[in-house]
């Protein structure tokens, strides 16, 4: 019982968050509104009993991902966005195929009989168990991410490095 | 208890808001934050079939997830700076050209 009031909690201020998301027009709040989704996600994982899972949820997600785009938004110093055609013909496109498509899956995922309820803490998530699981099993994944994100933080300095700045090269005076 | 399809559910719901964001929305980082609501739905489904079939490795593929997010979002990121400085706008409709 107790479990259940605080999925719902939880979940109904991750749906909120979700929603406020759509509904903001300046971006900060975007953002904001996405680090409750974002910390609310982390309780509903403590709930599941994946303890380590919401721990990095908290602190990559909420914390550097989240820190990364509110540094973009101030350095493009970004305002309300402005209403286009183009985003008139996608909403009346859009929303209802989306609306139907979610209405479909949700009605398949509450009539399935395939569904057993799940018990608070059931699998322990500890990182004890996830590290043994990640150094062994999926050792190679494990170390292909590794250099997948080192091209991506390279990919991402070359990127927003500025253009002359790569063409001069690295300066001859040694300063 | 809670039936494992609630958990299904509200994935479910956080995934639709990311597809209605990406569809909706103009600006291009609200457009980026949309895409991350999208994986963090798939990443509570991943979480609640691992505590169905007790097996953590749908845990461990959510930290493949969380990776491959972080690795978007720096270089989305630097995209979205090096598009700004040379168009000025973060509006997609108004980058359309591939070159200037």
């Amino acid at each position: 019982m107790f479990h259940l009031i605080l999925f719902l909690f939880f979940g109904a201020i991750c749906v909120a968050g979700a929603v406020n998301l759509l509904v903001q027009s300046h971006p900060i709040n975007s953002a904001l509104s996405l680090v409750v989704v974002m910390a609310s996600l982390a309780a509903e994982y403590l709930l599941l009993g994946a303890e380590f899972v919401a721990a990095v949820q908290v602190i990559v997600y909420a914390g550097a991902i989240m820190v990364l785009f509110l540094i973009t938004i101030m350095l493009l110093n970004a305002g309300k966005e402005e209403r286009t055609k183009g985003s008139r013909v996608a909403i009346l496109i859009g929303v209802p195929g989306v609306l139907i498509g979610g209405v479909l899956v949700t009605g398949t995922l509450l009539t399935s009989p395939n569904a057993q309820a799940v018990p608070i803490g059931a699998l322990k998530g500890d990182s004890a168990s996830i590290a043994r699981l990640l150094f062994h099993d999926f050792l190679l994944p494990f170390e292909v991410t590794s250099v997948l994100i080192l091209i991506a933080i390279m990919g991402a300095v070359v990127l927003a490095s500025r253009p002359e700045a790569v063409a001069r090269g690295p300066r001859k005076d040694g300063r | 208890m809670i039936p494992l399809s609630c958990y299904q559910v509200l994935g479910g719901i956080l995934f639709v808001c990311g597809v209605l964001g990406f569809l909706i929305k103009r600006n291009i980082i609200t457009i980026f934050m949309s895409i991350e609501l999208m994986l963090n739905g798939v990443n509570l489904s991943f979480v609640a079939f691992a505590a169905q079939w007790h097996s953590l490795s749908g845990q461990v593929f959510v930290f493949f997830v969380m990776v491959v997010a972080a690795a978007e979002a720096a270089v989305g990121l630097a995209i979205i700076i090096a598009v700004y400085r040379t168009r000025e706008t973060l509006n997609v409709d108004q980058v359309n050209l591939l070159k200037l």
